[in-house]
């Protein structure tokens, strides 16, 4: 809600921002090219090799470190994708404040590294795993998804990850293995709105196998080239961009694969309102509002939404024969 | 100038404030990546807001004596009635663009629209009748009429904890609100007519 302490927040953060200028600020991006060809022409090799291990911060939408060798990939939409600024001032991410305006505030001092991922339940290679070496095998590549929030709106987002099948099949799960169980950070002290009893934290999310094996299923550690900010999900969290937004959990810190189909944090909350599936359905209605169209940020008119939110051709499959309203 | 004046003229600029804001921010773009939900937001709080603190005048003057009072309350309600209209213009002309059929629908299968668009229609007719003409017109019907109010607060604070998702902290807060100023009417009523009998 526009009313609550959002301003005051907001007012607030003004203050403690100030010193806090984005890189992008301190030096023109020219200028800085030209100090590090400067450098490299006067030093030689050396200062180069120094420079490369730094993390390289001159362009870029929010002066967050650029991830290298980024592919494009088919499954990508050809929309023209949100400002850098809108995906990172609305986020539903209740860890860091209900309103969507507070998480790019709450989450300015959480601690992404260094980060565990434990790996458990029906799987060969069970483990805590750094999340760095976590990520590492794995080649990057921008995925240009369309984002459909339950609430009814939308936005297009250039995530940066990898298929989440490609890990699954590094992680050997047991043919018993029918479920994907994902869990969030529980820290209260980094994140203020796990003190405030709205949902049952940690937040808990999963996928039916094949869900989880679709190509479409990512799990995203960037954002328009550069690595994840916090209020995003960082360092580590799912996209599947065919259901309503709240599935796509964030900042990861646990999965589980599961021979049972696990209690999801927002089916917890309101079970006659969100479904384990959640799959975008302009046919389905929330409860208390209508699925039928959806508000893209940044345009005037609403729009149709579409069945599995656009991507049908590659998903409707895993749900044929399925009652979508029973299992919505 | 008597401090009821001075008083008037504060809570006129105060009222102003909220739609002042949004105009600035508008202009600077200070509403945020969805615009349009922000303007619902604020223009529907400040209507419930500005009607609560309508329903606090009477209590206000009885336990302060301060009479006078009364005469900010006619002006407060229809602030209150101005931010209702402005959040329902904003639903039809900026969020829907005049499209009444979904509007329609919505009205009849949304709950909490329902709700908000009988809101709206319980305060209509105060805002018409609160002229002192028709208050003169009215007569003692004026005052029965205007106990709408009370079935308006309540469809209105219905109305907000209906479209939230999951954190009810606000329309808890203004639930309570309403039903102290709700429960003080009750009391002073019941208080009134016990000393009557006795």
């Amino acid at each position: 809600m526009a009313w609550s302490l959002g301003p005051i927040y907001n007012a607030a953060m003004l203050i403690r921002k100030a010193p806090d200028i984005r890189y992008s600020e301190v030096t023109p991006k020219s200028l800085y090219l030209r100090r590090r060809e400067f450098i490299q022409g006067a030093t030689g090799a050396a200062a180069a090799a120094a420079a490369a291990l730094l993390p390289s911060r001159a362009s870029g939408q929010g002066g967050l470190p650029k991830l290298p060798n980024v592919r494009k990939s088919a499954y990508s939409t050809t929309e023209t994708p949100n400002d850098y600024d809108d995906i990172t001032s609305y986020n539903n991410f209740y860890e860091f404040g209900s309103e969507k305006d507070e998480p790019q505030f709450f989450a300015r001092r959480f601690v992404t590294r260094p980060w565990t991922v434990r790996v458990e339940g029906l799987v060969t290679w069970q483990g805590m795993y750094d999340i760095d070496s976590f990520i590492k095998p794995h080649a990057l590549e921008e995925r240009i998804y369309r984002l459909r929030c339950v609430e009814g709106w939308s936005m297009v987002v250039p995530w940066v990850g990898f298929p989440l099948a490609n890990l699954i099949k590094r992680l050997e799960p047991l043919p018993s293995a029918r479920f994907v169980e994902f869990v969030t950070l529980y820290d209260p002290s980094q994140m203020p709105g796990q003190k405030v009893p709205i949902l049952q934290y940690p937040y808990v999310e999963g996928l039916r196998m094949d869900e989880a094996m679709n190509p479409l299923t990512i799990l995203a550690v960037g954002l328009y080239g550069e690595v994840l900010p916090n209020q995003n999900g960082a360092p580590i969290r799912l996209v599947v961009p065919w259901k309503y937004g709240f599935k796509s959990i964030k900042s990861i810190v646990r999965i589980r694969f599961r021979d049972t189909q696990p209690r999801t944090t927002w089916a917890i909350d309101a079970p006659n309102e969100y479904g384990f599936y959640a799959n975008v359905n302009p046919n389905v209605d929330h409860p208390r509002w209508s699925q039928a169209t959806e508000r893209r940020l940044g345009e005037f008119r609403r729009r149709r939404t579409e069945m599995y939110n656009g991507y049908g051709e590659h998903v409707a499959h895993l749900y044929t024969g399925m009652d979508l309203r029973k299992n919505f | 100038m008597s401090l009821l004046v001075v008083l008037k003229r504060v809570i006129f600029a105060a009222a102003l404030l909220p739609a002042a804001a949004l105009v600035y921010s508008a202009f600077t773009g200070g509403l945020g990546a969805n615009p349009i939900d922000y303007i619902t937001d604020t223009t529907g709080l400040t209507a419930l807001s500005l009607l609560l603190i309508t329903l606090a005048v009477t209590p206000l003057r009885r336990m302060t004596a301060w009479n006078e009072l009364i005469r900010l309350r006619r002006m407060l309600g229809l602030f209150a009635f101005l931010y209702a209209c402005l959040h329902l213009l904003t639903w039809v002309v900026i969020d829907w663009f005049f499209d009444f059929w979904a509007m329609g629908a919505d009205v009849v299968e949304r709950p909490f629209i329902t709700v908000g668009m009988a809101t709206f229609l319980l305060l209509l007719p105060l805002a018409v009748t609160s002229s002192a003409a028709m208050i003169r017109r009215l007569g003692r019907r004026w005052q029965q009429l205007h106990r709408l109010v009370y079935v308006a607060a309540i469809t209105a604070v219905v109305h907000f904890w209906w479209v939230v998702k999951a954190d009810f902290r606000q329309p808890r807060l203004f639930a309570l609100a309403l039903s102290v100023l709700l429960g003080f009417r009750a009391w002073w009523t019941w208080r009134t007519r016990a000393s009557s009998r006795s």
